[in-house]
């Protein structure tokens, strides 16, 4: 009971957020709108008892990308800006694609429905103490079977920051 | 608990709003939130599934996509700074030269 209230409390607000963030037109209200998107995934994270992702996401996520966003905004933000047309004329593309994106689900429950067995699978309500601890089943599995990926993914935080300070350098 | 369908319809709403965001903005900083929000999403489906199979190697590869939105956002907004300077606008419709 008390998760499907918490669950239904982060998803309407993780809804509402998103769809606010896409049709304001002052990207700074945006980018808070983004921030609160966020925050309630972190929430619907640490409702599915995954913990050390709910604080990468709160510290990486809110904490450091958006950060990043507000500045580059402060940056290049122009009172010019909000006065021009701040929505391309693409409606029919936006909710084409919208509408193919939904049917292919759609269709996928659909057919789940058809299946044998007893269509979607119920997260079974897991005792607290039967659980693994979260971080250490995370790092077992990071360093064990994927650290291969692990590696890659650090060189390629390596490059994006030597790609970051070059494009945003004053040429000389 | 849950089915896993609430959260694979929760992540197909931020998904579908992400899309919408990427094809309607012009704003270019709007369109890189709006993918932050699709790789979100793409996240909470990995974590529902890591949940429901007991597998800690989704939550790993959720935390793989963050570190890739990390790396886009740094390099993206790098290219905003550098296009802004140039050509002192953020719309989309404004980058049609490859070179001036």
């Amino acid at each position: 009971m008390l998760d499907k209230v918490l669950f239904y409390f982060f998803a309407g607000i993780a809804v509402a957020s998103a769809v606010l963030m896409v049709t304001r037109r002052n990207v700074v209200h945006s980018a808070i709108f983004l921030i609160t998107a966020l925050l309630a995934t972190a929430g619907i994270f640490l409702q599915l008892r995954a913990e050390f992702l709910f604080i990468v996401q709160i510290i990486l996520y809110v904490g450091g990308i958006m950060v990043l966003f507000v500045f580059v905004i402060m940056l290049v933000n122009l009172d010019v800006a909000l006065q021009q047309i701040q929505f391309a004329r693409q409606k029919w593309v936006a909710l084409l694609v919208a509408l193919a994106l939904a049917g292919q689900v759609g269709l996928m429950f659909w057919s789940s429905k058809k299946m044998p067995g007893q269509g979607l699978p119920v997260l079974t309500a897991a005792v607290a103490e039967h659980l693994p601890p979260n971080s250490e089943a995370l790092a077992k599995s990071l360093f064990d079977s994927y650290l291969l990926p692990f590696e890659i993914a650090s060189v390629l935080l390596l490059v994006a920051m030597i790609g970051a300070v070059v494009m945003a350098k004053k040429r000389t | 608990m849950l089915p896993i369908g609430h959260y694979l319809f929760l992540s197909l709403a931020l998904f579908i709003i992400g899309v919408i965001g990427v094809v309607t903005r012009r704003n270019v900083i709007v369109v890189l939130m709006s993918i932050e929000l699709i790789l979100n999403a793409v996240n909470i489906n990995l974590v529902a599934f890591s949940r429901l199979y007991g597998d800690a190697a989704g939550q790993v590869f959720a935390l793989f996509i963050i570190a890739d939105a990390a790396a886009e956002a740094a390099v993206g907004l790098g290219i905003i700074i550098a296009f802004f300077r140039n050509r002192e606008t953020v719309l989309a419709d404004e980058m049609d030269l490859l070179k001036w």
